[in-house]
């Protein structure tokens, strides 16, 4: 790779790349996100590569693996453009017949594209796939297109474009009006206007000022970040790049967490690339900018995700969040003014700059501009990443998209914002999903984790699940949020067992109340909105908890009843053997019986049990 | 220096600028509870018992006012039914935590508390993790001997891995400084036994009473530059 040396030297470079670039040659595009990688996608570019070899058509056909195509419910995904014929499950064993039939032979292989679970119509194209349709990639739009670990490939799509334009055609301020006119709010959670953030910073005097990138995604089940840090990491340089120059910084950090290490290899070689093409160090361009990018890993707290605790740990102090204000804008990493934005937020920078604030504040809500990535995960056919403009409904989100619930069960709730979100219940299905209406009904947008639950969820369940991930990763700074949390977890642990009592429930509400006024950080204010929202739009499964000692989602196994029905049952004595306290007796050839005395309700004799005898309840 | 005008509990009052909540309170008179808090010490706001509420009706909100600096035309409100609830479920929490605690079962009874309606898990616990030996150990004593370990599952304070730690000078101003008297901490025979250490007390070469470990010894030598002989006689000799 040459070495950049001006803006003209960039153009031509550019020009260089794409003339030696045929639109219309074939492209076999292979999914490597967080989803098919581990179904084997790097089996299936193999056999690819192998394939491709073996009949002829390598220098013809270019072969990618690529960040996530989205539907990781239906990987390893494999695009052929120009065509856009969209291939699911693809294993190394179908690779053979999709060179054959569709590089060679310019056909489709049927068997290998999207096919409705319900009226079983096929789309072979990905316009034509349901989960695409009524989405709005921006910040995920170059992900099925581009090679990560290619800086030529991130060119070619546009890439470094603001960066130059930013240099060269715009001054600090007009960056920052740019971006607080597109309404822009920071993705990592709270919603705040980046561009408000960033011109707070800027008034901030000091010599030395910092952008941080927040890669420290730990929601469980969300993998938004992941999948652009992974997929598209120079669009995290390129808006890092922006920002150091609207706020006046030199120094960049991206903080991310080790347990991604292919973030942390990709990001780790786009920073290198980016360095010895000359678009990071000294004098950019011969802009007169200086900017350069640290990674540094996380070492997988959940509350370093905070921003304050995410500074300590990378200054090396122990990650705890401290008391605001002073804010980063104002004393942030090393006590300098420093701007701390999400992974996507820094990822829609470059779009915005590019297309004109005007375009990206078009998208959207009132109050909720521009699109939102989604990690749509649970009881859900279609699981995936979805993009979507801001006020997209609930509905729209999990039933058009995500195709419904499987196996013809009903929506019971959905929780938005990772473990310290809300539960969302039927009757707001229709909600357009943006900040404040997310606030409204006592959940949060979070960085964008969409679980949704089925029937089959018993919700006081979930509610012990999730503070009990909290109480795990709560850093024990401060009083409510390390007390409280241990506290909802005894009283939630009684409830599921059998052992609530009435008064649980008001005890619940205060410790939510004072949890959610007093605590220090983010995680310990919203901690309490698993219970609140539950409490509130589930209160009745609470009740048969209590008041009944009866899990009505059958569930809560020590609320569980198992009997034996003498007319199903075959004697065959499967469950006999199977259960391990030896409970189930009964003379031979006849009905067995459940001794409820020694029943440790381990559900055992329910599962092996083949004529549907064993009875819960 | 110039003056921050604010309001607390309806009454107008002008402070220095850079003043912290809890400090204005203070001149008004008002008592705020604190036990993260010393005056000697940054504060990290960490026990949340001084909360306060500022802002105007209806959007306020609760911050703890050892950290929050004074802000011209600030609203606040130090014993509001939503600070007073706060207030009393947090020394709630904390008597279930520490039981037998004395400072807590003291403060928790001027809110009429007299026993927590919440689990306690471990009886005999004291520490209510408000960091004041972590933090006098490193901001005062300048060694950062003891530290907090663990997340909230398992959060203690304590030597880096349990073991007795090198960097302790056996001075002892985290057992003087706690108020739950929670840091084992025995002196008797001329020696000092404090974080499993035990350190040989230096007599006085006038008098012969005891004044302080080797270790402490040397470490104020290193910070005045005084030959450590200089503190082998002690303060009342000196």
């Amino acid at each position: 790779m040459p070495k950049i040396e001006s803006v003209d030297h960039l153009t031509e470079y550019r020009r260089q790349i794409r003339a030696q670039r045929d639109p219309k040659q074939q492209q076999v595009l292979v999914c490597s996100g967080p989803g098919c990688l581990p179904l084997g996608s790097t089996e299936v570019a193999q056999a690819f590569q192998e394939e491709m070899q073996a009949k002829g058509l390598q220098g013809k056909v270019i072969l990618k693996s690529t960040g996530c195509h989205g539907l990781c419910a239906h990987g390893v995904r494999v695009l052929l453009r120009p065509q856009e014929i969209a291939y699911e499950k693809v294993t190394p064993e179908d690779v053979p017949e999709v060179v054959e039939t569709s590089l060679i032979g310019g056909k489709v292989v049927e068997r290998l594209v999207y096919q409705d679970p319900v009226s079983g119509q096929t789309a072979v194209h990905k316009s034509e796939v349901p989960f695409y349709q009524g989405q709005k990639p921006l910040v995920l739009r170059k992900l099925d297109e581009i090679d990560p670990e290619s800086l030529d490939d991130y060119l070619v799509v546009g890439g470094y474009r603001t960066m130059r334009k930013v240099l060269f055609k715009m001054s600090p301020e007009e960056v920052i009006d740019a971006v607080e006119r597109s309404g822009l709010r920071g993705r990592g959670g709270a919603g705040f206007l980046t561009g408000r953030k960033w011109r707070l910073c800027r008034q901030v005097p000091g010599e030395m000022k910092f952008v941080i990138c927040n890669g420290d995604e730990g929601d469980p089940g969300a993998f938004m970040d992941r999948a652009v840090m992974e997929g598209d990491p120079h669009a995290i340089i390129e808006g890092m790049i922006v920002g150091g120059y609207a706020i006046g910084a030199h120094q960049g950090y991206i903080y991310v967490r080790h347990e991604y290490p292919l973030a942390v290899k990709r990001l780790t070689q786009a920073v290198a690339q980016a360095r010895e093409f000359g678009l990071l160090g000294n004098n950019i361009l011969r802009s007169g900018f200086d900017f350069d990018i640290k990674i540094s890993q996380g070492s997988g707290a959940f509350v370093c995700g905070e921003e304050t605790a995410l500074i300590a740990s990378i200054e090396g102090n122990i990650g705890e969040p401290m008391p605001r204000p002073p804010y980063p804008a104002q004393k942030g990493l090393f006590g300098m003014p420093t701007v701390i934005n999400n992974v996507e937020t820094w990822a829609n920078v470059p779009e915005i700059i590019n297309m004109g604030a005007e375009w990206f504040a078009a998208l959207g809500t009132e109050k909720s501009k521009g699109t939102k990535v989604f990690s749509l995960v649970g009881a859900v056919n279609h699981t995936g990443l979805v993009e979507v403009p801001m006020g997209t409904t609930l509905r729209q989100i999990i039933f058009e998209l995500g195709g419904g619930i499987p196996g013809g069960r009903e929506f019971k709730a959905v929780q938005t914002g990772g473990p310290s979100g809300g539960c969302i219940p039927k009757q707001f299905l229709d909600l357009p999903v943006d900040y404040d209406s997310l606030q409204e009904v006592g959940s949060i947008m979070g960085s964008g984790g969409m679980i949704v639950m089925d029937t089959t969820s018993c919700m006081v369940d979930v509610a012990r699940y999730f503070i009990s991930f909290l109480f795990e990763e709560s850093c024990g700074k401060c009083t409510p949020c390390r007390e409280g949390l241990r506290q909802l977890l005894n009283i939630l642990n009684d409830i599921t067992s059998g052992e609530g009592k009435e008064e649980h429930i008001s005890l619940m509400e205060e410790i939510c109340t004072t949890m959610a006024s007093a605590s220090l950080c983010g995680l310990g204010q919203s901690a309490a909105n698993p219970v609140l929202t539950t409490l509130k739009y589930f209160r009745a499964e609470y009740e048969a908890h209590i008041r009944d000692k009866k899990c009505p989602a059958l569930v809560c196994r020590p609320l569980l009843t198992y009997t034996i029905d003498p007319e199903a049952c075959t004697a065959c004595l499967a469950c006999v053997r199977e259960c391990p306290v030896g409970a189930i007796s009964g003379p031979k050839k006849e009905a067995q019986r459940i001794d409820q005395d020694i029943c440790i309700k381990c559900g055992r004799c329910h599962d092996v049990c083949q004529f549907e005898a064993i009875k819960v309840e | 220096m110039e003056e921050v005008g604010l309001l607390i509990n309806g009454i107008y009052l002008k402070v220095p600028q850079g003043y912290t909540l809890l400090q204005a309170a203070q001149q008004l008179g008002v008592d705020i509870p604190t036990l993260c808090y010393h005056p000697e010490l940054p504060s990290e706001g960490n026990c949340r018992l001084c909360v306060v509420e500022i802002g105007e009706h209806p959007r306020t909100r609760l911050v703890n006012s050892c950290t929050y600096p004074v802000e011209p035309g600030l609203n606040v409100q130090t014993h509001s039914e939503k600070v007073l609830q706060a207030r009393r479920i947090t020394l709630e929490l904390l008597l279930a935590r520490a039981p037998k605690a004395k400072l807590i079962q003291e403060l928790a009874a001027e809110m009429g508390i007299h026993e927590s309606r919440f689990k306690s898990e471990d009886p005999y616990e004291l520490c209510i993790l408000c960091g004041l030996c972590v933090r006098t150990c490193r901001e005062i004593v300048g060694v950062s001997a003891i530290s907090m370990a663990n997340r909230t599952p398992g959060k203690l304070v304590t030597t880096p891995f349990l073991e007795p730690s090198d960097a302790c000078i056996g001075c002892g101003s985290c057992a003087f400084v706690c108020p739950t008297e929670v840091i084992p901490y025995i002196e008797k025979d001329g020696k000092r036994i404090i974080w499993g250490r035990e350190f040989e007390l230096v007599r006085c070469n006038i008098c012969g009473n005891y004044i302080a470990p080797m270790a402490q010894l040397e470490h104020w030598a290193k910070l005045t530059g005084e030959p450590v002989e200089h503190y082998f006689v002690c303060r009342d000799c000196r």
